[in-house]
């Protein structure tokens, strides 16, 4: 099956990644621990834009871009440098933001994603690095503003913005994109995801291969497919009203999920690039090849893996890699218990239960859903009970031997059963006729008649194919 | 050239407000400096590369090692516009 793309929708995506598992900003030693500070208390003359300070690079985030890079297969540049973007706006402090121009540190690369039909190809166009501006807040409305209040903590944090080719062609697409570029970073370990603002959006969108719109103020990945989809079908209508569509910035409102064109002031994007004179050149790409050495496995090569070594299927295999603890955390599993057995239990019980709870698997240790895992194969506790424990660990704590015990989920024996069984058909004898003369239903009956005498410590299954043997005799 | 309607631009984008007579004199200013400019683009620089330090340095850095910050009293000394230990800036769009 070939997707059509029948709305002809390119959608390009420039991600803005804070590489916030630096110990400092990317070009003074301010420390980047700021998310729950009082304002302004992580900044100094360097991020402040004093006069007279001196930004020095932060040889780490280098390192880290060269790595974000590598994972993307963006070549990496011979020799880079830093320019200035002149915009005046109290976000920057120095009225310019330092980031790169005609030599991004990381060049031409790609991403694979579950596409609408089948593995599809993203092209990365470019790679670079950058400032994050201080963050604003508007005291009241935006457009009822009384002033408008300004924090620099953020100001000077790494920021790596990932530049896509317009290959997406639905919203959808360009969410499997942003998943799994989160998937490829967490893997990289350079940043932290869960950090307000780690990953910020903004989108390119055009429709029957026509002019493109860029969308800002994208702030979640929902978002990101909100903001699209709203934004493709304004186009689609703007275009069946016989409009045209124009080159535009439009802002996303994530309250109402519309997009909002911004008014422009003319040549907004006049921002005078030139080389920054504070900073010297850089000429990195001998540190390629070791920082190539410490690229881990990757969820593609992961996933690859996970199929051949464990015996897993595609769907198991996906959803245990896409998240490098997770993966971990199977691992150890799958090294204790049968590794499909594992991947049963953790890939679609225990994540289940997870996000049902929007919680991570820290919440879970490999200890207890081994000893989940060992007593459901052990025919010790049915898979309900199993789930039961699950559950309990999640909502109350303990320990899954400790349940066990408390709620006496321990199998019944099989003669306990057997005598259940006999009991329940002996006492009934009107369902019996029933089912014998036809009504299926009425093995439900004498099934739950069993149950209840077991106190639903039978398995479920097993006491149904046991009532029914009993009748056929 | 540089037209007037380029310095007023050019002002707007700094926010820095000139009017009619100063346009007029810093156009004047900017058209001798680029003059000078237009000397050096005489010179033939074929095959040279372009220099954008003078020192012929690369790659210093800084170990990713926390060295400290300013206390807040001290970021918000210079200015009177401050609240709750933000700076405070007339409203922005």
């Amino acid at each position: 099956m070939v997707y059509e793309n029948p709305d002809g929708v390119r959608i390009g995506l420039e991600v803005h990644v804070q590489l916030n598992k630096l110990n400092t900003k990317l070009f003074c030693g301010c420390s980047t621990n700021y998310h729950d500070s009082e304002p302004n208390t992580h900044t100094c003359p360097v991020c402040l834009g004093l006069p007279g300070s001196l930004p020095v690079i932060n040889e780490k985030a280098v390192e880290f871009a060269i790595k974000i890079g590598l994972a993307l297969n963006c070549s990496i540049v011979e020799q880079t440098q830093f320019h200035r973007k002149n915009y005046y706006y109290p976000d920057l402090p120095k009225g310019f933001q330092t980031t790169q121009y005609d030599y991004p540190i990381a060049g031409e690369g790609k991403v694979i994603i579950e596409g609408e039909d089948g593995e599809h190809e993203v092209g990365i166009t470019r790679a670079h690095m950058e400032e994050d501006p201080g963050r604003l807040q508007h005291m009241g409305s935006i457009d009822r503003s009384k002033g408008t209040l300004i924090n620099y903590n953020r100001s000077g944090m790494t920021l790596i913005e990932i530049v896509s080719e317009p290959d997406m062609r639905s919203p959808k697409e360009a969410r499997r994109y942003l998943d799994k570029l989160r998937s490829i970073l967490d893997y990289l370990d350079v940043f932290d995801g869960d950090l307000e603002g780690a990953m910020r959006v903004d989108a390119n969108v055009s429709v029957h291969w026509g002019e493109r719109v860029e969308v800002k103020n994208i702030s979640s990945f929902k978002g990101a497919e909100r903001a699209l989809l709203y934004e493709i079908m304004r186009q689609k209508n703007h275009i069946r009203r016989g409009g045209e569509i124009v080159l535009e910035t439009r802002h996303f409102d994530e309250a109402r999920g519309v997009t909002i064109s911004m008014r422009t002031k003319e040549e907004e994007h006049d921002y005078r690039y030139f080389p920054e004179p504070d900073l010297v050149p850089l000429r990195v790409a001998d540190w390629v090849p070791k920082v190539r050495e410490t690229l881990p496995e990757l969820p593609d090569a992961k996933r690859e893996r996970f199929m051949k070594e464990y015996g897993l299927g595609e769907t198991h295999a996906r959803a245990l890699t896409t998240e490098i603890k997770l993966a971990n955390f199977y691992e150890e599993v799958a090294s204790k218990v049968d590794p499909k057995d594992a991947a049963v239990w953790v890939s679609d019980t225990l994540k289940g239960e997870l996000n049902y709870r929007e919680l991570t698997i820290d919440a879970f240790t490999v200890k207890d859903i081994v000893t989940v895992i060992e007593l459901v194969t052990g025919n010790k506790i049915t898979e309900q009970s199993a789930v039961e424990i699950i559950r309990t660990v999640l909502d109350d704590g303990g320990k899954p031997q400790e349940i066990v015990e408390k709620k006496g989920l321990l199998k019944v024996e099989d003669d306990i059963v057997a005598k259940a069984v006999e009991e329940a058909v002996a006492e009934n004898p009107d369902a019996v006729a029933d089912y014998l003369g036809g009504k299926e239903k009425s093995l439900n009956f004498l099934v739950g008649k069993v149950m209840q005498k077991t106190k639903g410590r039978a398995d479920a299954r097993e006491a149904r194919e046991k009532v029914l043997a009993k009748l056929k005799e | 050239m540089i037209t007037k309607e380029e310095v007023e631009h050019v002002g707007w984008l700094a926010r820095i407000e000139i009017d009619a007579k100063e346009s007029d004199a810093y156009a004047e200013k900017l058209n001798s400096v680029l003059g000078y400019f237009g000397q050096l683009d005489e010179v033939d620089t074929e095959g040279v590369e372009p220099t954008y330090h003078v020192a012929d340095i690369v790659n210093v850095f800084r170990k990713d090692e926390v060295t400290g910050s300013m206390p807040q009293e001290e970021v918000l000394a210079n200015t009177e516009h401050k609240q709750e230990g933000n700076f405070k800036s007339p409203k922005i769009m």
